[in-house]
This record gives structure tokens, sequence and C-alpha cells, in this order.
């Protein structure tokens, strides 16, 4: 079922495809009798983009819920480097995997800067008795945390944002400046749940840029979007979900071609993006 | 700067009045206080004669020279200043809180001379100033202002603007302690409430934020410097240094406090059961005659076991509780508090082992002896003598310098940033990694720590340990100082603490009024200002979540509290 994908995408070689970050298998989530997520095969490689589509309500958000610890799926698992991680969000991203909202969950009343700190709060241990005597220990990391921050910011393009609160910020700031403390917790595997809703075309290029450039820096990003062109440019493989249920899981070819996925569209919903779109 | 355009031009023409009206009323304020104000000497510390000012003439002749000051900074030698502070904003609330003060001073003197024939001429002088410079400060048109962000810095006049505060707040501090007629006090109060709303509006305590984030250092050195010199000032009377000491503790715990509810954000209503713990160890480890515990350690020693009790209390309280939401907390610290007064109760022997002598609770508790220095004698310093209370108020003053620098740093940590962004969307910090349970048991040790260290102390102060010195009731007043001070600030909760403090100890009168007064402030602070008087910014914008023109005026400002002090 794995294709080595060699083709050469908005002008850049993809890199070989490395080992399997993430393995999830069978996962399922029930949220009382609705079966949100059903029996959901799914893993993700080094250096690969893999896109999550599907009608709204299809479960995508939620399937990255029990990817990422928030909830704990009624059954299956979720394998990390090959390692069952317990489904704790904290733990998930200390091994290596983080982040966004569709809702964009930011940190209102602190700057940028400091939102990206705090991503970088699970890299770092200084304590309390550190911390109060000002030792060498909370200097370095102080240090250390500020430049890396204020480097992610640089990196997403926000770099002159960096004293701005983020409730301050412009809608396409925002969602960068999410992805930017995403990063911050040194990710091995990024998921960005809808990174361009809501932007407007030349912005959802610039993200398109930006995932290719994080995917450069070696890491795997998974994408839940509703955008198809978007998707089907970006994306070594994509999963279809439909009400819970991978529908089709291949390469951005196979599904744009799966008769099944247009009808998901046109039966449920909309295969285009569209303004009026719901967001959860 | 542009000058103002036509529709300015007009109200200028039209409003030529107000200036010179607002000057003269000033002025007239200013004169007033040379005159007499009543017939009768013996009341409110002799306002009869003139060129003699004393108390209310004092304050009328302070809120005029505020006024003086306002006027010429609008139009005249000053106005230079005037590009910078919102003169007419300042003036329109000098006018009328003046006139508020002038009324007041009026009653005062009607209801302790009887009846307003008592007025001599130097208090219609007064009224007649307050009315011109309140009429004339509404014509007085507002001016165009630039923003203290461009300000160039003038480090000598600024440093020397906080020296002349500081010193303002130690004459003050020592003048209102000394004062026992409530009318003067109330006076001053008023005054300075007055004189405080004026210069607020007139933009001069943003102002002060800015000096004070560019020089914290001299700031907090000037304030420790005013605060040590203070029981010089009492000339060894230990009666305001008792209320003095009684403020430090209440300040302390109340800071302690703070981290808990104002950086954690989380709500402790059994706050006073760690002060209380910390106090029934200093007790227990003492060489008090019904001490409980033969043991007695170095006072340092004692002071880390009070502390440890308590930050174990706090984790044993905290750990089962802080996983939940934070209602249950409030709940569950609310029943500790009456579980530990209940428990210092029945530990007398008859109900398990004899701790804390029950409701007799342990007295006799001798005082501090540190490296030879017995607390208990007065001592000579530069020829004034300092009593029993001053030495305990050094020791304190220590301990708050130590609660602060654990407060303030804390705050501006990894630590700080986390329990930020646990305030702001706690599954957002945690989808993040941030131990979001961890810093909130942090919080509520740290706090339980500082409370304990503070107990210790108060022991041997208050020479007695007893159960029904640690009611709910102090945990509500400790809690009050926080909100009314303002949650997340230092400052804030030292001026909280103090009022509740000593407007009680001041004002015997009201005390059984006290509770209902109290929570009727309470009730206004929650309608005006619930980020209480000195408010973080932070705290400010949490509060106002939909204020889009204070977000973008913090964001100007920068957030202080977020300023990278260790950041090189
Ligand atoms: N916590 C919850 N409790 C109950 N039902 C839930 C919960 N979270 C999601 N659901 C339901 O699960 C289904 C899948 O929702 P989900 O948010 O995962 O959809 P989605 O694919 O992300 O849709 P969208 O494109 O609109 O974001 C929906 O019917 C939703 O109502
Ligand atoms: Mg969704």
């Amino acid at each position: 079922m794995t294709v080595i994908d060699t083709e050469v995408q908005d002008g850049r070689a993809r890199p070989q495809r490395g080992a399997k970050v993430l393995d999830a298998e069978q996962v399922t989530m029930r949220f009382g009798g609705l079966v949100a997520v059903n029996k959901v095969d799914f893993d993700v490689h080094e250096g690969e983009i893999v896109g999550l589509i599907g009608p709204n309500g299809a479960g995508k958000t939620t399937f990255f819920n029990c990817l990422t610890g928030m909830y704990k799926p009624t059954s299956g698992t979720v394998k990390f480097y090959g390692e069952v991680l317990p489904p704790k969000p904290r733990a998930v991203v200390k091994a290596g995997m983080a982040r966004t909202f569709q809702n964009i969950r930011l940190f209102g009343n602190m700057t940028a800067l400091e939102n990206v700190m705090v991503g970088r709060y699970c890299r770092t241990t200084s304590g309390a008795i550190t911390s109060v005597l000002h030792g060498p220990k909370y200097r370095r990391e102080e240090a250390e945390s500020r430049s890396r921050a204020q480097e992610l910011l640089d990196f997403v393009g926000l770099g002159k944002s960096s004293e701005l609160l983020a409730r301050n910020m412009p809608y396409g700031d925002q969602r960068r400046l999410e992805i930017a403390r995403a990063l911050a917790t040194d990710p091995k595997l990024i998921l960005l749940d809808e990174p361009t809703a809501g932007m407007n075309p030349l912005e959802t290029q610039q993200a398109m840029d930006l995932i290719f450039k994080i995917r450069d820096q070696g890491l795997a990003v998974v994408v839940i979007e509703h955008d198809m062109r978007f998707i089907f440019q970006l994306c070594d493989r994509v999963l279809c979900l439909v009400r819970g249920e991978a529908l089709v899981w291949g390469t951005p070819g196979e599904v744009q071609s799966d008769p099944r996925v247009v009808e998901a569209y046109i039966g449920g919903s909309e295969l285009e993006d569209d303004e009026d779109e719901v967001q959860a | 700067m542009n000058l103002p355009t036509l529709p300015d031009t007009l109200r200028e023409q039209h409003s030529g009045k107000g200036w010179p009206l607002a000057l003269v009323g000033s002025l007239l304020l200013l004169v007033s206080g040379l005159l007499s104000w009543s017939f009768d000497p013996s009341i409110l510390g002799d306002i009869s004669i003139a060129f003699w000012p004393a108390s209310l003439q004092l304050f009328a002749m302070i809120l005029g020279a505020v006024g003086v000051l306002l006027a010429l900074m609008h139009r005249g030698p000053l106005h230079r200043l005037g590009d910078w502070f919102d003169t007419a904003l300042g003036l329109r609330a000098l006018g009328t809180g003046s006139l508020l003060f002038v009324v007041f001073s009026l009653v005062a003197i009607a209801s302790e001379a009887g009846g307003l024939v008592n007025v001599n001429p130097g208090g219609w002088l007064a009224l007649a100033g307050a009315l011109l410079l309140t009429v004339g400060a509404r014509f007085v048109p507002q001016r165009q202002l630039n923003s203290f962000a461009k300000a160039k810095a003038n480090p000598v006049l600024e440093i020397v603007v906080i020296v002349l505060g500081m010193a303002a707040i130690l004459f003050g501090a020592a003048y209102v302690l000394g004062r026992d007629d409530p009318w003067i006090f109330v006076g001053f109060l008023v005054m300075a409430a007055v004189a405080f709303m004026a210069l607020a509006r007139a933009g001069f305590f943003t102002w002060m934020s800015h000096v004070a984030q560019r020089h914290r250092h001299v700031l907090t050195l000037a304030a420790f410097v005013v605060a040590f010199l203070f029981p010089f000032t009492q000339d060894g009377s230990d009666a305001n240094m008792s209320i003095a000491t009684q403020v430090l503790i209440f300040a302390a715990t109340a800071i302690g406090l703070n981290i808990v509810v104002g950086l954690a954000g989380l709500l402790d209503l059994g706050y006073i059961a760690f002060l209380g713990s910390g106090a029934y160890v200093g007790a227990m480890m003492s060489n008090a005659a019904s001490a409980t515990i033969g043991w007695k350690p170095p006072f340092i020693v004692v002071m880390l076991i009070g502390a440890c009790v308590a930050a174990t209390l706090g984790l044993i309280i905290g750990s089962p509780t802080l996983r939940v939401s934070g209602d249950y907390l409030a709940i569950v610290t609310l029943a500790f508090g009456e579980i530990f007064r209940l428990s210092m109760f029945n530990l007398d022997g008859n109900n398990g082992p004899d701790l804390t002598n029950g409701p007799n609770g342990i007295p006799g508790i001798p005082d501090l002896n540190l490296f030879g220095f017995d607390f208990g004698k007065p001592h000579t310093v530069f020829g004034i003598q300092l009593g029993r209370f001053s030495n305990y108020y050094f020791i304190l003053l220590l301990l708050i310098g130590f609660i602060i620098l654990v407060f303030t740093r804390l705050n501006n940590s990894r630590i700080g940033r986390g329990w930020v962004a646990i305030r702001e969307d706690e599954r957002a910090a945690e989808a993040m990694g941030v131990n979001t349970f961890g810093l909130k048991l942090l919080g509520f040790a740290v706090g339980a720590f500082l409370a304990g260290l503070a107990g210790t102390i108060k022991a041997h102060q208050d020479t007695a340990a007893s159960p029904d010195q640690y009611i709910f009731l102090e945990s509500a007043f400790l809690l009050a100082a926080v909100v009314l001070g303002g949650m997340g600030t230092v400052a804030g909760v030292l001026i909280g603490a103090t009022i509740l403090k000593l407007l009680p100890e001041k004002l015997r009168f009201f005390s059984e009024y006290r509770l209902l007064l109290f929570g009727l402030l309470l009730v206004i602070m929650m309608r005006v200002r619930p980020e209480g008087l000195i408010a973080s910014k932070r705290r400010q914008l949490e509060f106002h979540e939909d204020d889009e023109e204070l977000a973008q005026e913090v964001q100007a400002d920068h957030l202080i509290d977020a300023a990278p002090e260790a950041a090189r």
C-alpha cells in the first residue's frame, strides 16, 4: 500500500520518505451512540505531508484529538516511533507531536513572543528555586527560549510582530503564530487543523510555502483542509474520512479520481471550500 | 504636533474664561488655608489661627497647589508639560473632588462645633475657590497630547520625582498615623483620594509606570528605604508601630496569597490556615512555658520547618483537588480552613495528642532573639529609640522583601508564563506541553510556604497562638485585600492590605459596620474596576476581554510585568 511517489510538485523535489513516525491502528472514538471515528488506520512517515479531508462533521478534528491525547480513543492504538503513547496531551507533546487548532486557541493576552515561549515550556526544566535565585540554569534557558522563539517567529514570517498581543494580530498572522508555537515544542510531527481557514488566496499561498518549508526541515506534517486544490498540491498522500470511516487512502491522484470521494462531497456537502463553512 | 483645527479653535475662543477661573479657584483654595476656618480652637487640631495652617487647612492648600500646578501646565510657564499631561481632565477631577472635600470640611466643622455659624471666612473662601475651580475646569479645553512612549527620558528628573514621591508617602504615612481625630483622618483620606484621582486623570500615573519601568531598581530601593525609615519618624512610640507590624504581616500574607490567586489563578478560601500552621509551629518550638515540643532549634530552622509544614499541608489539600475545576478548590480550601481551626481547637490531649492546648492556645511565647539581638527590648539608633514593635517591623520588612522577590521572579519566569497560559486557556496550555497540574500545585505550595514563613514570626510578635486568630473571616479579608488592591501586582496588594488593616484600627467608631462597609466596597469595586486599584496589565486585559482600545494601549506601553528583566 505504500507507493513511493517521486513526482515533482511545485518545483520541489520530494525528499525520500523515511521511517514511520506515526502509526494509528483501528482508532475508534464513540460519543454515546455517535461513532465519530470508526476503525481508522493511518500512518505518517518522516519527510511526508499527509492530508486529511472529508465533509463537515466527518470526524477529522476528533481523529486529531485522538492522536494527540486530547481524547482517549474508545479502542485502537496510536504508536509514535513504534511506541504506544499514553493518552495525555503533555506526554504526546514531549514525545514530539504538536498541533494547531481549527478554532485558533492562542493565549490572547500574551505577546506573540510569549506565546511561542510557552511552546518551549516542555523543552526546558528550570524550577521555582533557580527561577527565584536567577541561577545559571534559569539564565541560560531563558535566553535560549527567547532566541529560539524569535527565530521561529522569523521562520513563519512574524519576526517583526513579536511584541504584539496575540489578540491584536490579524487572523492570518494568528494562524501562523499557532504554527510557530507548535514548532517551539521541537516536534517531529506537526498536525495542522485547517491552517488556511479564513485566509485570502495570497495568505493561502504563503501558508503552503510555509508548510513546505516545515517539511524541508525534516518534519512530518498532517494537514486537515477543505480546500482541495491546496490539499492536492501539497500532500504526498491523502486520507478521506466520511462519517468517521476511512473512505479512500492514497495519493492525491487516486483520491481525486475516486468517484466515492466526489459523491461523498456532493451528497453531503461541497467539494470546493466555501465561505459559509461551519467552524466547529 | 499639529494645532487643533477649526472646531477646537472655536471652543478655545468660547472657553477663554475657563482657564483663569480655574487658576483663580486654585489660588483661592491655596490662600484659604492661610486664613482661619473656625472660631473654635479646640476642634480638628486647631484650625482657628490665620497663617498657621493645620489639618483641613493644610489639605486644602495641597489641593490648591495641585490645581495651580495643573493650571500652569495648561497655559503659562509650565505649558510644555501640558503637551504630555491631560491638564483639562485633571482639573475637572480636581474641581469636583475639591468641592467634595470642602463640603466635607464644612460638615466636619459644623458637626464638631455645632452649626455652620462656626465657620470663619477661610472656610467660605475655600468653598468659593472649589466652586470656581469646578466651574472653570469644565470650560478648559483639552489639549492634544503626545504619547509617553515617545517621550525622551530624563533620568535625573525621573529619579528626583521617584524620591520626592516616596518622601511624600513617608510623610503622609507618618502624619496620618499620628492623627487620632477621625474627622482629620477621613479628611486626609478624602484629600489624598482627590489628589490621586486628579493626577491619575491627568495621566501622571501612566507616566509614573513608564518611569517605574525604566528605573525599576531605583524605585524598589527607594520604597525600601522609605519603609526602613518609617520607624524613625515615630519618636519611640510603639502604638503606631504595632499597627504597622500588623499591616506588614497582613500584607506579606496577602502577597503570598496573590501568587495563588493572581498568578496561578486559583481561588483559595482557607489561606489563613497556612499562616496558622506556621504560627503554631513557631509557638510549639519556642521557649514558651506551654510549648508542646521541647525542642528549640535556631529560629531560622523553626521558620523553615513552619514553612515546610504549611507547604506539605498545601500539597495534601492541593493534589486531589487541583485536578478538578476551580470551584471545587474553593470549597475544599474553605473546608480546610475550618478543619484547621477545629483541629487546633481540639488537639488538647483529650482528643488525640496534646499539641496546641486546645482553646487556650499557646500563650507566653518569648520574644525572638537572633544573634544576641533581643526583639523584646527597645534599642537606640542614631539617638532615636526604637521599641519592640520596631524590631519586629524590621524583620517583617526583610520577610516582605523576600516574598516580593519570589513573587516577581516567579511571575517573570517560565513558570509565570505557564501560569498565564493556564489562566488563558488551560486545555490549549496542556496541549502545548505545559504541566498544568504541576504548575497549579506549585503555585499552591509556594503560597502556603510563604504564609508558613510569615506565621512563625507572627507567633512571636503576637506572643501567643490560639485558634480564634485563624478564622474564616481572616481568609476573606486576605482575599479582599488581593481583589481590592489588584490581582497579580505587588503594589496593589500592599495598598489593599494597608487599607483593610489600617482603616479599622484608625476608625474604631465604625467597627460595627466594618463588614458591611467592606462588602459594599467590594461590590462597588467589582462593578467599576474589577481588576483592582492597581491592576496588572495582563489581568486588566483578562477582565476586559473585548476592549480593543485597551488592548492597543497596553500593547503600545508593552506589558510591564512581562519585561524581560533577566534576558541578557
Ligand atoms: N466532545 C464531543 N462530544 C460529542 N460529540 C462530538 C464531540 N466532538 C465532536 N463530536 C461530534 O463528532 C462528529 C465529528 O466532529 P469533528 O469536529 O471531528 O468533525 P470535523 O471533521 O472536524 O468537521 P469540520 O470540518 O466541521 O471541522 C460531529 O458530529 C460532532 O458533533
Ligand atoms: Mg474540524
